[in-house]
């Protein structure tokens, strides 16, 4: 069970590079430690109290030459991995954790259901004419199911979505109290964070990527697909269409992560993952209740909120670039902002969950 | 063994403190000046703390409940910042040398806590990843050598959620050994555990002692560390009010015989005679400073003297009975 063939983890992101023949010594002395101490630790082969620390002691003492072999080899031959394998390690691990959770498994499946359900209920009512939305374009061409449903979801799901795991990020490490235990490792705070914040905007991405690839499918699956007949009224290939969808979902993204950064910079004030969810959330809806008074017309152009559906930028030939740059670089502008106010409050913050 | 009653100097014979301010950084792996900590409300968790933790000791920083334990733990591994004062760990400071310092140490802070949805052995894996100078290539040997050291190896896949109480001590235990430490920081390692876990947590600290590693355990169970450490420091409200090798603790506090007879007047008067000191006479018992005296020359004469010993003992005074001196309160008091 210890040699260090099998010491080399399959699911480890690092290992493909490491190069076959670099054998660390610090492995090699740490692999056999095992079998050394294998039944013999805290649960000795022994229950008589006398002799039942005995083998857990001579457990610890061939584990103890190897650990000091480790120190030798370690500053001998200094292993220190470099700082961005490090980071891509934790970021790997913070994947990990989350694409593994119940609870983010089961909001990426809603959203996958919502274009599904979309294009069905499409099939089965659609026909009606009269309004020529971008949601009757549908049942004309099966690529638009894409932008509708991404239309649909920017608003309310979506955003839901990244708050959990945004809110989640620090607050929920806080609260479980798993916090102090990687900031002992020691972490870091700064690189924690960018860390935390680097995985929100793998989520948000793979959540819009998710929700463009079920209506794609659901699309060719349910109605008729060819060229697309553009919101400026000329028409592209079903190739192109295609790259629009990759712009528009890239688009989404951006403004999704956004909020993630938002949502991590709520998350460094409080140890209640939950109550870091709901403020992120609350703020996306307190916002569309700001953009839909007329009177506060100023006041739209510097809510988040305002540009997530700029996407449709995209739908217009030429590509409406002026008003996607904008967006994003108010998309930007929160990123930079929250992610300071995160820092600011969380490399200050007293550990004391 | 608790018959002995603590003179009125006992905190004059307390042991003579290091004093932190003038110790070698290269000698200690823990130094603490004038360690301070207010909490908003101005409570004052640790006032004015000044500690030195020697290389390769195993030192047990003892306490009530509440007397500044783990805030002082927090600090010292960076998760609080002092109001005031500073520290070092491994000769670097804190918190500004914690990327320095802290891959060579190994903590347990405040109880177990870990991801309830992953198994043990991923658990371990998460916590390795976030050691930036950790070897990924070597993580499975040594995740599995941690958790065979504490008795995990069989419970490695099982998830954290189903875990008992005992076996996430354990599991804490082993993310403090995940790798080369220089320097453990165990507080309160053997909460949860049955009498049997705590003598292998005892016997577990012996052996990583072994291998040179400085032990900080904190516990507020003194016959808990009583055993295994090689110094002590003791908080009270706060304050550090004693620290210093054991045996220099005890040796302040001078064995004693203890001779339980019915002619206690008869007894202590030839102690007195043969020279002990502070003699002393309860209900069918009377007590002496051993001294230079043997206690087999004492015993005989006093059955050549004609005194009835129906009991004869040499009591050396617990750390507990040093403690209890030197905080003035019974152990287990909240403060």
């Amino acid at each position: 069970m210890s040699t260090l063939s099998s010491a080399t983890p399959a699911g480890d992101v690092k290992d493909s590079t490491a190069p076959p023949g670099a054998t660390n010594p610090a492995g090699g002395a740490g692999a056999t430690d095992p079998d050394g101490g294998t039944g013999a630790g805290f649960h000795g082969p022994s229950t008589g109290s006398g002799t039942g620390t005995r083998p857990a002691l001579a457990a610890g003492e061939q584990l103890g030459s190897a650990a000091g072999e480790r120190l030798v080899s370690a500053t001998g031959v200094p292993v220190r991995p470099s700082a961005p394998r490090a980071a891509v390690r934790l970021l790997a691990s913070e994947l990990g954790l989350t694409f593994r959770k119940p609870r983010n498994i089961a909001m990426l499946i809603v959203l996958a259901c919502v274009p599904v359900l979309l294009g069905v209920v499409l099939r089965v009512v659609g026909g009606d004419n009269d309004a020529p939305s971008l949601i009757t374009q549908v049942a004309g061409n099966g690529l638009m199911l894409t932008f509708a449903a991404m239309t649909l979801l920017v608003e309310l799901l979506l955003p839901l979505a990244v708050a959990v795991v945004a809110g989640d990020a620090i607050a929920g490490e806080a609260g479980g109290g798993t916090l102090r235990y990687l900031l002992t490792a020691p972490a870091g705070r700064t690189r924690l964070l960018a860390v935390k914040f680097a995985n929100v905007s793998v989520f948000a991405l793979v959540a819009c990527s998710v929700v463009a690839a079920a209506a794609l499918i659901t699309g060719f699956a349910l109605f008729p697909v060819g060229p697309v007949t553009l919101l400026s009224g000329s028409t592209i290939s079903i190739a192109d269409g295609l790259l629009r969808i990759l712009i528009v979902t890239g688009y989404a993204a951006a403004g999704m992560a956004a909020l993630g950064a938002v949502g991590l910079a709520v998350s460094t004030l409080t140890e209640v993952p939950i109550g870091a969810v709901a403020a992120t959330v609350v703020g996306v809806v307190f916002s569309h209740v700001l953009s839909v008074i007329p009177q506060l017309e100023p006041v739209r152009p510097y809510l988040l909120t305002s540009w997530w559906s700029s996407f449709d930028g995209a739908l217009r030939d030429p590509v409406a670039t002026d008003v996607m740059t904008q967006g994003l670089l108010v998309f930007a502008a929160y990123t930079v902002i929250c992610g300071s106010l995160a820092w600011a409050r969380f490399s200050s913050r007293d550990i004391t969950s | 063994m608790t018959m002995v009653t603590m003179g009125e100097g006992a905190h004059e014979a307390a042991p003579p403190r290091v004093a932190p301010e003038t110790a070698p950084s290269s000698d200690c792996s823990i130094i603490a000046r004038g360690l301070t900590k207010r909490f908003r409300g101005g409570q004052v968790a640790v006032d004015d703390l000044h500690l030195a933790v020697p290389r390769g000791s195993v030192f047990g920083f003892l306490g009530p409940n509440g007397s500044g334990k783990t805030t002082t733990i927090r600090m010292l591994l960076g998760l609080t910042q002092p109001t005031s004062g500073g520290c070092e760990v491994l000769g670097r400071p804190m918190p500004a040398g914690l990327a320095d310092a802290l891959p060579r140490v190994g903590a347990l802070v405040e109880g177990p806590a870990f991801y309830p949805y992953l198994s043990g052995e991923a658990n371990l894996r998460r916590y390795d990843a976030a050691d930036p100078t950790s070897d990924p290539r070597t993580v499975t040997a040594r995740v599995g050598a941690a958790l065979d050291r504490v008795g995990l190896a069989a419970a490695a896949g099982k998830r954290y959620r189903a875990y008992s109480l005992g076996m996430r001590q354990r599991l804490a235990i082993a993310a403090a050994l995940l790798g080369p430490r220089e320097l453990l920081v165990l507080d309160e390692p053997t909460n949860g555990l049955d009498p049997q876990g705590t003598r292998e947590v005892r016997s577990l600290i012996k052996d990583v002692a072994a291998d040179g590693t400085t032990v900080f355990v904190s516990s507020h169970l003194l016959g808990e560390v009583e055993q295994m450490c090689t110094h002590v420091g003791v908080m009270r409200t706060g304050r550090l009010v004693a620290q210093g090798p054991i045996a220099e603790l005890r040796a302040g506090h001078a064995p004693r015989v203890r001779v339980e007879t019915p002619h206690t007047a008869q007894a202590a008067s030839l102690l007195g005679r043969l020279g002990l000191t502070d003699v002393r006479t309860a209900m069918e018992e009377v007590t002496a400073e051993l001294g230079d005296h043997t206690p087999e020359g004492i015993c005989a004469d006093l059955v050549a003297d004609g005194v009835a010993v129906r009991g004869f003992a040499v009591v050396r005074p617990s750390l507990e009975e040093v403690f209890v001196g030197l905080t003035g309160e019974g152990f287990d008091v909240n403060a």
